[in-house]
């Protein structure tokens, strides 16, 4: 099956009964300001729609139906209680701007999920609003430029970042104006601190760090960190993509950062949804509180001594900076999260971090013994884990690229692959807690077999995945180059084959 | 242990594989100086205590019959829609950097581009953006990339949503562009060309073009199109895509070409209300500021044996490839909505989306012909409008939304929220959700609310 909805297109066809009839009069709109020509959408019959979008479906992987042990993505099972109690007719039906009282509801759950988060960070103040983890990292950025703005200290335009960042840490300093600066790493995964210290300074606006680090180690010396950044005036950004790993146990706040973003997407189990929509609530410290984005539901009481929840405005917080979206963030998104920590609470959320840690050291361990290298053999993983195919490149010739597809036929979704990039060809493995030993011990057989391939039967590798009966594939391995070369993004009449 | 399948036998042999006595010594290497205390949350419970703890409180949340749109509007989501967007493979997918893993997410993420480039009458479509306030902050920073005048100056309508402009200061501030706001028409509820006119040589950048604008109004787009082209500027249309079945589409406006830039908030094509989100955004652009466009993007292509493929391409502008030279930070989008945007777009096909549109301008219509027949209630400006209108009362607007809140209408949004000058402002929209009973349901109240309170 490679044909779009459009190839099924016949001119006439119609779903009746999802169409409005036509006027009686024209529209009172000048001709000009009128399309002309209908657009192109397809004219097909709600089986069709179904049966279509039914089988797009089938071509996924997914948590529901494979295990993804894709590091720093968190991909643990999205119990379906929160799904379906989010989507209650009341919580979906309502206006983002209808009345206050019409909202109470949903309100009060924000309202302790900001609770919850500002417990769960460490932090005095927390702000939902921010859609994803980039746009909490914009927010935490662009909070810590206000702080040295309004203390007229605006020179400090230097983000500290490790080489091994997320992407999104240097471009989000880049969008709130700023340069960035690499700090490197020594070669037991920690932030070289000597190279920190020569590079802080009046210029320095602050430092974004992961902890557990994007290697699968807890940066140790977190505390002598945060005392080099504070004591050069800047201030610590928490990138919360690997808060899985030690949520409950450690707080961002008492480890010294000023400003955290959750992506809510991994840690308290939304689902991802095919690349969203998530959510990036932020948690800052008593000196960031006044810049928090708009809105922050506030809690007051009514006449009657009744809880009272309403959304703050640019009164309560006149030196926010600003709005990020149109209302107040991804709500649903957000209820689910209030959802899973009800179910949950604090022994659950420990519990979290415990199992998942198992899991990554146990599968570190299993395949040490099966002789594959890992990146930090001396350390504990953390949720995570990194293995470096170095080895297997240089007496096979097959690359981690080659590994993650031939995975692929396996049935498992590949791990996070060429990220960070100081390892070679490496492989970041995240298992999470959800997953069951007996799943672990397969994907470990599956790693052996496919490096017995390697060995015997390289061209194997280099070709995988090869159109095979597992979901998801059907078709080989695709041409990047040639799909960035000559763009083909949107469907044509000219291409009906 | 909820979600967690470890039993005691498991864990035991877990431990010993791994060599370590107890799970707390996973943790050794966390100094102990920062471990937290047992953590303050609301305990946990059971699926069915919590089950009725949401079901209590979803209740209470009834919203009404509802006339406000401002920026979120009311249509009828036919179920199909999402009884097939939540299919756990779409749900619980991930990313689809895998692509043949991903076939499903990346091959309806063609559709939704070809769908989205067809309503707006541009070249190229991106996979979503955060919602349509951010959307329109990327489109213009991508606008004042791509005019080559970073010096320059961005114009906006103040007839563009204050919430968009609030987002919009947030995400240029720390860029140092110049971002000026361009008065209405106080008669007409239009962009001032004399205003404009004011701009006429001085290095702009980008103009911003909201069709309809906040207060439903239809701006003469063509002629504000011609202007902004005749000064060098990147025109950045802000739209709303289901009055693309009716009103021109951005990649048509004007003499030269149309809007190089169209985005706005796809929520109209689907997306339930959900008190703000999630929702997404949306951002198509001409062929030739196709690399400068931030998101992800979709391309067809071909494995070894010709057979057809999807993946993601363009990738050397996002952050996971460029860094700090990225087009953008983004990286998590708004994915399953555009899934259930594409199957409600594949429903309703051309006729659907062009008779939902006419039928809510025509409701509308009635609505403000009625509304406008109480004594003291006028229109407050005189331009053709769409789906949306704004009203002018005897008396501010918002006491009088109160009132009708606690009489089961959630009336409009009150104007002077966003233009204090506008304080007996009330902008009214009605969908095609509305029957005709609806209509006079509110006219008759609206009236009731008005005269007791002058009585």
């Amino acid at each position: 099956m490679t044909d779009t909805l459009f190839d099924a297109s016949r001119p006439g066809r119609r779903n009746g009964h999802h169409i409005p009839e036509p006027l009686a009069a024209p529209p009172d709109i000048p001709e000009h300001l009128r399309r002309a020509v209908p657009p192109l959408l397809p004219q097909v019959s709600e089986l069709q729609v179904v049966r279509h979008f039914t089988r797009l479906s089938q071509l996924n992987f997914s948590v529901d139906t494979q295990f993804y042990p894709l590091g720093s993505c968190t991909m643990k099972y999205n119990p379906r209680s929160c799904q379906v109690l989010a989507s209650l007719p009341g919580f979906l039906n309502r206006h983002p701007l209808a009345s206050t009282e019409s909202g109470q509801g949903v309100m009060r759950c924000l309202h302790e999920l900001q609770e919850m988060l500002g417990e769960i960070a460490g932090m005095r103040a927390v702000s939902l609003v921010p859609m994803a983890g980039a746009q909490g990292e914009f927010a935490g950025v662009a909070m810590i430029r206000a702080y040295h703005r309004a203390r007229g200290d605006d020179a400090r335009r230097v983000m500290l970042v490790p080489d091994a960042s997320h992407g999104t840490n240097p471009a989000t300093a880049a969008m709130c104006g700023l340069t960035v600066q690499e700090i490197p790493t020594d070669s037991q995964g920690d932030v070289n601190l000597d190279a920190l210290a020569r590079a802080v300074g009046p210029q320095t606006a602050g430092l974004m760090l992961t902890n557990p680090s994007t290697l699968g180690v807890f940066e140790r010396r977190i505390g002598r960190m945060a005392e080099i950044v504070h004591a050069a005036g800047g201030l610590l950004y928490y990138d919360g993509a690997n808060l899985n790993a030690v949520a409950g146990r450690v707080r961002p706040g008492d480890m010294g950062f000023d400003a955290v973003h959750f992506n809510v997407h991994k840690t308290f189990a939304t689902p991802h949804g095919g690349g969203g929509p998530g959510a990036g609530p932020v948690a800052v410290s008593e000196r960031l509180a006044p810049y928090l984005p708009l809105p922050v539901v506030k809690k007051t009481s009514d006449d009657k001594g009744r809880d009272w929840f309403s959304w703050m405005s640019e009164a309560d917080l006149p030196e926010s900076i600003g709005r990020l979206s149109t209302f107040a963030g991804n709500i649903g998104v957000l209820l689910r999260a209030h959802i899973y920590l009800r179910l949950i609470g604090s022994e659950g959320l420990e519990r979290v971090s415990g199992f998942a840690t198992l899991n990554a050291n146990y599968l570190m361990t299993r395949l040490i013994e099966a002789g594959f290298t890992v990146a930090f053999p001396d350390r504990r993983a953390t949720h995570e884990f990194i293995v470096s195919l170095k080895p297997e490149a240089e007496a096979f010739g097959v690359s981690a690229l080659d590994f993650a597809k031939r995975l692929l036929e396996f049935g498992f979704h590949a791990p996070t692959i060429y990220f960070p990039a100081l390892v070679p060809e490496c492989l970041l493995i995240e298992p999470t807690e959800t997953e069951t030993k007996e799943t672990l011990d397969q994907f470990v057989e599956a790693m052996i077999a496919i490096r017995r391939e390697a060995e015997t039967n390289p061209q194997r590798l280099h070709t995988a995945p090869h159109a095979v009966p597992v979901p998801g594939a059907g078709v080989g391995r695709l041409d990047a180059t040639r799909a960035a070369r000559k763009p083909d993004l949107i469907w044509k009449e000219s291409f009906n084959r | 242990m909820p979600f967690i399948p470890h039993t005691p036998t498991d864990i035991e042999q877990m431990l010993t594989g791994i060599g370590v006595p107890e799970m707390e010594t996973l943790f050794e290497e966390i100094p102990q100086a920062l471990r937290s205390p047992t953590l303050d949350l609301p305990p946990a419970l059971s699926e069915m205590a919590v089950s009725r703890l949401m079901r209590e409180r979803a209740d209470g949340d009834a919203n009404g019959l509802c006339f406000i749109g401002a920026g979120a509007y009311e249509h009828h989501i036919p179920a199909a829609v999402w009884e097939i967007a939540s299919r756990g493979e779409f749900l619980t997918a991930y990313t689809p950097y895998q692509a043949e893993a991903s076939q499903g997410t990346l091959r309806l993420l063609y559709e939704f581009q070809t769908m989205m480039a067809a309503l707006t009458a541009m070249d190229a479509g991106n996979a979503s953006l955060y919602d349509g306030a951010s959307g329109l902050g990327e489109a213009v920073l991508m606008a004042a990339r791509a005019s080559g005048n970073p010096e320059g100056k961005i114009l906006i309508p103040a007839s563009v949503h204050p919430h968009y402009r609030s987002v919009v200061r947030t995400m240029t501030r720390d860029q140092d562009l110049e971002v000026v706001e361009i008065p209405f028409d106080p008669v007409t509820g239009r962009v001032q060309s004399k205003a404009l006119n004011r701009f006429q040589g001085q290095k702009v950048a980008a103009l911003v073009i909201p069709q309809p604008n906040f207060f439903g109004i239809l701006e003469e787009v063509d002629t504000l199109t011609d202007w902004a082209k005749a000064e060098g500027a990147i025109v950045v249309a802000l739209v709303n895509p289901l009055s693309l079945g009716l009103l021109k589409p951005p990649g048509e406006w004007g003499t030269h070409g149309g809007a190089d830039i169209a985005c706005g908030d796809g929520q109209p094509l689907g997306i339930p209300l959900s008190s703000g989100g999630p929702y997404f955004g949306f951002l198509c652009c001409k062929q030739p500021l196709l690399r400068q466009m931030p998101g992800r993007i979709v391309g067809r292509t071909e494995d070894p044996q010709g057979r057809t493929g999807y993946i993601l391409t363009l990738q050397a502008r996002e952050q996971h490839i460029r860094r700090a030279k990225a087009t953008s930070n983004i990286c998590t989008n708004q994915g399953l909505m555009t899934v259930a945007a594409s199957i409600h777009l594949s429903l309703l096909g051309p006729e659907g989306v062009a008779n939902t549109a006419a039928t809510c301008h025509a409701k509308t219509r009635t609505l403000m012909e009625k509304l406008t027949a109480i004594p003291g209630v006028t229109r407050l400006f005189n331009g053709p409008f769409f789906h949306e209108t704004a009203l002018k009362l005897p008396k501010p607007a918002a006491p009088v939304l109160t009132q009708l809140a606690r009489l089961g209408i959630q009336g409009g949004y009150p104007l002077g929220e966003g233009y204090p000058n506008l304080d007996k402002g009330l902008l009214v929209c009605a969908t095609e959700t509305k029957t005709d009973a609806d209509l006079d349901f509110y006219a008759d109240t609206l009236a009731w609310v008005l005269n007791v309170k002058e009585g």
